[in-house]
């Protein structure tokens, strides 16, 4: 089964197409990343894909069912929020709120041991007495990686991962995904091509529009096609490897 | 200080305060957390034109402002959600615009005009035993819709959207918590006045967050807080005879103040 299939999807905020005729596909086990510019729709794609919002045109289905029937197989890691620096929440009760079962059911004991053993997962059991704001961008970047996780997801969507922690952290970042990839299809988005390209084993390419959908390798070949994204996304900063060595 | 306790007006004032304290302590906690406190200032003021809409219609003012700042509280939850006004703007809209129209009301009720200045600052000291019973009953109210949604308000407070991919009625949650402020402040309005209502909402809880990362000994703390500086405001008021709710605030603000400079030591 596919984790996401997504056939004809349009959607307009006030007159203006955000995405248009959109069709993708996510296999079980892929480890995508979604790039394109600010603005280019790629967030609001996640959104449709976890079912806040939903699409003018085109049907979306997430493991064969509608995406808000699908909301126990998605985990979700938002952009960076802003919240108070003394909010009264440590790591624990943070992880836990992933674990919400609905109106008036408390967390049980499962909830309370998949909290702990995914905590251990993602290195952050020894801190998980300490408030939220306590700790760095990584760690914390670990803590609602592990929110979007404890559930036990097969879908895990990622808006923006990059952003929110230092460069060096990136390669703890991407061992931990590399750890995640076997049990879950794994979407991140990204505006920086050069950060997630020899990472993921599949790109998109979204500006409204999807330009390039497939492997990182053959996106070689079709170069001609992949430079139908912002030229500026490809080229920023210094020329940079978009492909792995091989 | 014997002598301040043998009034019954200042027993009933004092029981009044514990009461508020504990109403502002629970719900003013999710209001500064959450960041809704400019919200709740503009429910209260919204309140205010519910109160003169009861004046003018003859009907008990408190009741004529239930339904009046409940409506309005729920209104702009939905606007936030519509996102055609910003919820900045739409505050200063209801803001004004309520404390405008109890102004109007009052001001086309014919004969007895009531003293408006009661509504801002209160009349702490003309508490009647309805009142405090009133008062109960809304703390019960509070006390056990908090206790039911606990799960549900520290998530939205926390972090809105990812409350609602979990599958939580997040954009209900957040009616209910402004449903929860107006309540509160439609309750309150006649005893402590508007203002102190913001400032009871706001600064006990803005204190005790400052002192604790659990959610539960921040709101125990911010009751406890309230009704020291209630009474402390009080007592202060009594021996200069001065105006008690205005005497509250300024204690409170004191308190903020002092608080904030000792936490600041402690980095």
């Amino acid at each position: 089964m596919k984790a996401v299939e997504l056939n004809d999807i349009s959607i307009k905020f006030n007159e203006q197409y955000v995405l248009k005729d959109i069709s993708l596909c996510i296999d079980e086990k892929d480890f995508m990343a979604i790039i394109g510019p600010n603005g280019g729709g790629k967030s609001t794609l996640l959104k449709i894909i976890l079912g806040i919002l939903t699409p003018d045109n085109g049907e979306v289905k997430v493991f064969g069912r509608e995406p808000k029937q699908a909301k126990d197989l998605i985990g979700y890691l938002p952009q960076k929020l802003s919240f108070d620096p003394d909010f009264p929440i440590n790591v624990y009760e943070t992880v836990l709120t992933g674990r919400y079962h609905g109106l008036f059911k408390g967390y049980n004991q499962k909830d309370k041991e998949a909290v702990l053993h995914t905590l251990k997962d993602v290195e952050m059991h020894d801190l998980k007495d300490r408030q939220i704001s306590r700790l760095s961008g990584g760690q914390m970047q670990r803590v609602f990686i592990a929110r979007a996780i404890v559930k036990g997801p097969k879908l895990l969507l990622m808006d923006e991962p990059m952003a929110s922690i230092d460069p060096e952290m990136q390669n703890s970042f991407y061992k931990l995904m590399s750890q995640l990839k076997n049990q879950m299809a794994i979407v991140l988005v990204s505006h920086d091509v050069g950060a997630v390209s020899t990472h993921v084993d599949k790109i998109a390419c979204l500006n409204r529009e999807l330009y390039y959908h497939g492997s990182v390798e053959n996106a070689a070949n079709g170069l001609e096609e992949i430079y139908h994204c912002p030229i500026d996304l490809i080229s920023h900063g210094i020329p940079h490897r978009v492909l792995r060595e091989h | 200080m014997l002598e301040f306790f043998q009034y019954q007006f200042m027993q009933r004032a004092l029981i009044a305060a514990v009461l508020v304290s504990v109403a502002c302590g629970v719900v003013g906690s999710y209001v500064v957390i959450k960041r809704i406190v400019a919200l709740s200032g503009a429910i209260s003021h919204a309140a205010f034109g519910g109160v003169g809409l009861g004046y003018f219609l003859g009907v008990n003012p408190v009741l004529a402002a239930i339904p009046f700042s409940i409506i309005s509280a729920i209104g702009i939850g939905a606007v936030k959600q519509k996102v055609k006004i910003s919820e900045d703007t739409a505050i200063g809209i209801l803001w004004s615009v309520g404390m405008a129209l109890g102004v109007i009301f009052i001001n086309l009720t014919p004969g007895y005009a009531p003293d408006l200045f009661s509504y801002l600052f209160g009349s702490i000291l003309t508490v009647s035993n309805s009142d405090i019973y009133i008062m109960l009953f809304l703390d019960l109210i509070i006390i056990a819709t908090v206790y039911l949604f606990r799960r549900e308000f520290l998530s939205v407070s926390f972090d809105e959207e990812f409350s609602k991919v979990a599958g939580l009625p997040a954009s209900w949650i957040y009616m209910l918590l402004l449903a929860l402020v107006a309540l509160s402040v439609v309750v309150l309005i006649k005893v402590v006045g508007v203002i102190l209502i913001i400032a009871l909402l706001t600064i006990p809880a803005a204190i005790a967050m400052q002192y604790t990362y659990r959610l539960g000994m921040m709101i125990l703390l911010a009751v406890g807080l309230g009704m020291l500086f209630t009474t402390v405001g009080l007592y202060i008021s009594y021996l200069f005879n001065l105006a008690s709710g205005a005497t509250i605030v300024l204690v409170l603000g004191l308190a903020f103040l002092l608080s904030s400079l000792l936490k600041k030591d402690n980095w």
